[in-house]
């Protein structure tokens, strides 16, 4: 053991238990009764030392993206976070931070997201944006609840080729409301069936959930004409919200609540954890919906100041009866997203959103003249497309591993109406062209 | 004497902006994006705007935070420099490049199994209410596979209840009916028996409860739930009371979240993110979502063969990040370690209220856990919170729980010394004898943080939540500030 260092210590406390008048510390836990005691915990310690090299050789044992050229995407996103980013999120007096409950001690956080839920409802198009949920997945799960919260209609509406995953969470947030999920189909260029759609709208329908780009990284315009189909059905938009930097907001186009994927801007992707839920609505709404809000106010000698507000909606106040159950959210990665946004500017996030673009084509293209067929559907893409394999793409990933490349994600044959054998590829601004190389190569030699 | 520093920090769209370009890209004309407002802004000046910003934000690394319920303990810089080292994995990477990573997931499972004394662990809830709602639809599974759903649509909660526990149980679908305390501070075992039937599908509760106060008819409240076939539930915001003395497992209950942000360590990143594992026994491990993390013998893998899954809470596998960190300090203090820190969160917590306790009253009964309620004798608890920032210490939670009027609950965890309490002890009575000499200091606080207390009042009734509505609002002369 090099030095046994605890963040704590046993030091004083004899004083204190004479203080008190008790002989040991065992007098403070006599009301627990002695057939429920445990005898312990059964676990070595290590000292800091130790354990630091410990975590190194795990870490050691995976290959993280600067060690092999990774085309996974699906919902999270090798993006670069600038250094920027990463040190200012690590200052501790955000990081050890709480809840603002306090707010006259806690400006610095609170303007942080203060200007977090200014820039979504920018990059959305909507009036106001909550201070963020657990992840794009619950976003969506919180949004068919406010759909219905709204009114009072039982069904959601969604995309044939929703995530799995989404569509999981999606139904365990609304089976306590008796809510139910429908699938619309898409055309034969990967964009939504309008007149599909159009059909299924009944007085039942609470939401239509439509994402841009879609599942298949498809930039559907389509999702433009739907509010007009659907009326006073309230339509949820889902974003990748670096396209946001060049598409239309769905504020545009009658979107009534956007959710998305934060992870996106600035945060690194972390195993799939934390994430950032993005949540933005209209202001006549933002009563019925979920998660915290901060408000400008000003203090009592009127100077501009920030505060938590709206908290009627929240479960602190209106305990069962309130808009979600969510305390603790995902401030950190808000704020994180917040300093990307701040660090790149309207000009970078446009650079840096049509440099992923390009990249896509350039894969796309690099695959389509070695003879493959890249994308799956002709339309224009963003991040991801469809490649379709001749054989089972898991055995394809797995000779790809061997290659020492990880290939996309795999959609199994049946999965989606029309679609085989494939997988779903993925480029970000952060793959150079001899990875994409690379993987071309590779898939060559595999199929 | 404390002073917050204070900058007149203008709004990022307030600051001097550099020329917008126009950068063409190949998108759908019916598509293109017409205007973005965001300001360009050089790197030195985004990161002095906000680390001036952090100059004005309070955390446990500055002092003393004891926000009750919350756990606000030291948070080890290893944990920090451990979690570094897995920023670029993919969760959908293929098994066996990312062994490392899965490996520190299976540990930590099997670490939270042996603390709580449950038989399997699910890591993927993001947060404590997360993992509470979690909670309530394993137990809507299980009582649909037992067909009985129908008739068990009633969740209990005690009336000291954290606001989480009847909204997540409401969000799953039960109904929710509150159970009083009796005039210990503890749960009312007759009005808990009479409100126990076939209607019951759970009872949510967390021991030591918010008032500090360890339930000790535990085990009779277990017996309660398990005669009339309903389940148990343990919230552990708690947990940190009890570690290594006794455990939900011991207590009889079927189903636990813990918070790993608060009795693991994990930063609570100015509100989160969080992590709110959930734990379970007997049949109910056939209900946990997917997947969880195995081990043949070789290697880690995802398991999603769970029989009855109730299928995912959120996407992946969980807030991984905050799993690491959690991972980190179970591991560098041990069980012995983690013994101790409960036993000293509690010895810091009984000291503090002994310290205090002729100055502010101290409802139901004296012997307390990790933390303690209390009520100003001559204040509002408001005031009393306010005035505790002009001394550079932050306030307890205040107005929870509901039970008791004007709470202030307090809890300092485990990682201050004696030399840390006695100058809060000191603050806080300092400030009740202010309150009975000079009110009027009380009411104006807050005097020394960044600005002066804010008007929520006026928040509420005038809403400004972007920089778009400020601009449109001040414009139109509806607001001064
Ligand atoms: C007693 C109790 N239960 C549940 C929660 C909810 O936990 P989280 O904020 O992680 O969702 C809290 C949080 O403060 C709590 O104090």
């Amino acid at each position: 053991m090099v030095v046994a260092v605890i963040p704590y210590s046993m030091d004083d406390m004899k004083e204190m238990l004479e203080y008190m008048g008790v002989s040991s510390w065992e007098e403070l836990f006599i009301d627990i009764p002695t057939v429920a005691r445990k005898d312990g915990i059964n676990i070595p310690s290590m000292d800091e030392y130790e354990l630091y090299r410990h975590a190194k050789e795990l870490a050691d044992k995976n290959k993280d993206f600067f060690h092999m050229p990774n085309f996974l995407g699906a919902g999270v996103y090798f993006h670069f976070v600038p250094p920027a980013v990463l040190e200012l999120s690590a200052r501790s007096e955000f990081y050890t931070s709480y809840t603002p409950y306090q707010a006259e001690i806690s400006q610095g956080m609170l303007q942080v997201l203060f200007e977090y839920q200014s820039l979504i409802a920018e990059l959305t198009g909507m009036d106001v944006a909550n201070s963020s949920m657990y992840d794009a997945s619950t976003s969506l799960g919180e949004a068919a609840r406010m759909a219905n919260r709204i009114n009072r209609r039982k069904e959601i509406l969604v995309p044939e080729n929703l995530h799995w995953e989404k569509e999981s969470v999606l139904k365990n947030y609304i089976a306590g409301l008796g809510m139910k999920i429908k699938k619309y189909p898409l055309n034969d260029k990967g964009m939504i069936d309008l007149e599909a759609l159009s059909s299924m709208i009944t007085k039942d329908t609470a939401a239509v959930y439509a994402e841009n780009p879609n599942f298949f990284g498809i930039i559907d315009e389509n999702v433009t004409r739907i509010k007009e189909i659907i009326g006073d059905t309230i339509f949820i938009v889902g974003v990748t919200p670096l396209s946001l930097a060049l598409l239309k907001p769905p504020g545009e186009y009658g979107a009534d609540i956007v959710i998305g994927e934060g992870q996106i801007l600035g945060n690194p992707i972390s195993f799939g954890g934390p994430l950032l839920g993005i949540f933005a609505t209209k202001m006549k709404y933002v009563r019925k919906m979920p998660g915290r809000l901060i408000g400008m106010t000003r203090d009592a000698e009127g100077h501009r100041a920030f505060t938590m507000t709206l908290q009627t909606r929240e479960q602190h106040i209106r305990r069962g009866k309130a808009t979600s159950n969510i305390c603790s959210n995902e401030a950190l990665c808000a704020l994180m997203s917040t300093l990307y946004v701040a660090y790149l500017g309207s000009n970078g996030l446009k650079e840096v959103a049509k440099k992923n673009m390009d990249n896509t084509k350039k894969l796309m293209d690099m695959l389509k003249s070695e003879g493959f067929s890249a994308p799956h559907f002709n339309a224009p893409h963003f991040n991801e497309f469809l490649l379709d394999l001749p054989k089972n793409p898991h055995l394809v990933n797995k000779a790809l591993i061997a290659k020492g490349v990880q290939g996309g994600y795999p959609i199994n044959e049946g999965c989606f109406r029309g679609i085989g054998h494939a997988m779903l590829l993925c480029t970000t601004e952060m793959h150079r062209e001899e990875d994409m190389r690379k993987l071309v190569e590779s898939l060559k030699e595999v199929l | 004497m404390y002073r917050q520093a204070r900058y007149d920090e203008p709004l990022l769209n307030e600051m001097h902006s550099t020329e917008k370009k126009d950068i063409d890209a190949n998108v759908p004309t019916i598509l293109k994006r017409e205007n973005l407002e965001l300001p360009n802004i050089p790197e030195y000046e985004v990161v002095r705007h906000y680390t001036r910003l952090s100059q004005m934000n309070y955390a446990v690394d500055i002092n003393t935070y004891p926000l009750g319920s919350c756990t606000m303990k030291y948070n080890p810089k290893l944990n920090e420099e451990i979690a570094r080292m897995f920023l670029y994995l993919h969760p959908y990477q293929d098994e066996s490049t990312v062994q490392g990573a899965l490996q520190i997931m299976y540990e930590l499972q099997e670490m939270l199994k042996e603390i709580t004394d449950m038989d399997a662990f699910t890591l993927q809830p993001a947060a404590g209410a997360h993992g509470e709602f979690t909670g309530m639809l394993l137990v809507r599974a299980y009582h649909e596979f037992r067909e009985e759903l129908e008739k068990r649509r009633n969740v209990l909660v005690p009336d000291s209840a954290h606001g989480t526990n009847p909204a997540s149980a409401a969000m799953a679908g039960f109904n929710v009916i509150e159970i009083p305390s009796n005039k210990e501070g503890m749960v009312d075992i007759d009005a808990l028996e009479a409100a126990t039937d076939e209607s019951t599908a759970a009872f949510m509760i967390t021991n030591p409860n918010t008032l500090g106060i360890f339930e000790e008819d535990i085990l009779e409240i277990a017996h309660i739930m398990h005669k009339n076939g309903a389940l148990l539930y343990y919230d552990g915001a708690n947990l940190n009371a009890i570690m290594g003395i006794t455990s939900p497992g011991k207590m009889n209950f079927d189903i636990v979240h813990l918070n790993l942000h608060k009795t693991f360590s994990a930063p609570h990143g100015g509100g989160g993110p969080g992590s709110g594992p959930v734990g379970v026994r007997g049949d109910l491990v056939d209900f946990l979502p997917v997947p969880i993390v195995n081990y043949d013998g070789e290697k880690y893998f995802l398991d999603y063969n769970v029989k009855h899954s109730i299928g995912k809470v959120r996407s992946f596998y969980g807030n991984f990040g905050v799993l690491v960190k959690a991972w980190a300090y179970i591991k560098r203090l041990g069980g012995e370690g983690l013994k101790n820190a409960a036993i000293r969160a509690v010895v810091n917590s009984n000291y503090l209220k002994e310290r205090i306790k002729e100055h502010y009253e101290l409802p139901y009964k004296e012997l307390r856990k990790h933390e303690f309620v209390v009520k100003p004798k001559n204040a509002t608890a408001l005031d009393v919170a306010k005035r505790l920032l002009d001394f550079g210490v932050h306030a307890p939670t205040i107005y929870f729980p509901l039970i008791v009027h004007e709470a202030l609950m307090i809890e300092p965890t485990e990682t201050e010394s004696k030399e840390n309490l006695d100058r809060f002890a000191d603050i806080m009575i300092k400030i009740a004898k202010e309150a009975d000499e000079a009110p009027e200091i009380l009411h104006e606080a807050p005097h020394n943080t960044s600005i002066r207390r804010v008007d929520d009042v006026l928040a509420n009734r005038k809403p400004v939540l972007t920089w778009k509505m400020y601009m449109e609002m001040k414009e139109k002369g509806e607001i001064d500030y």
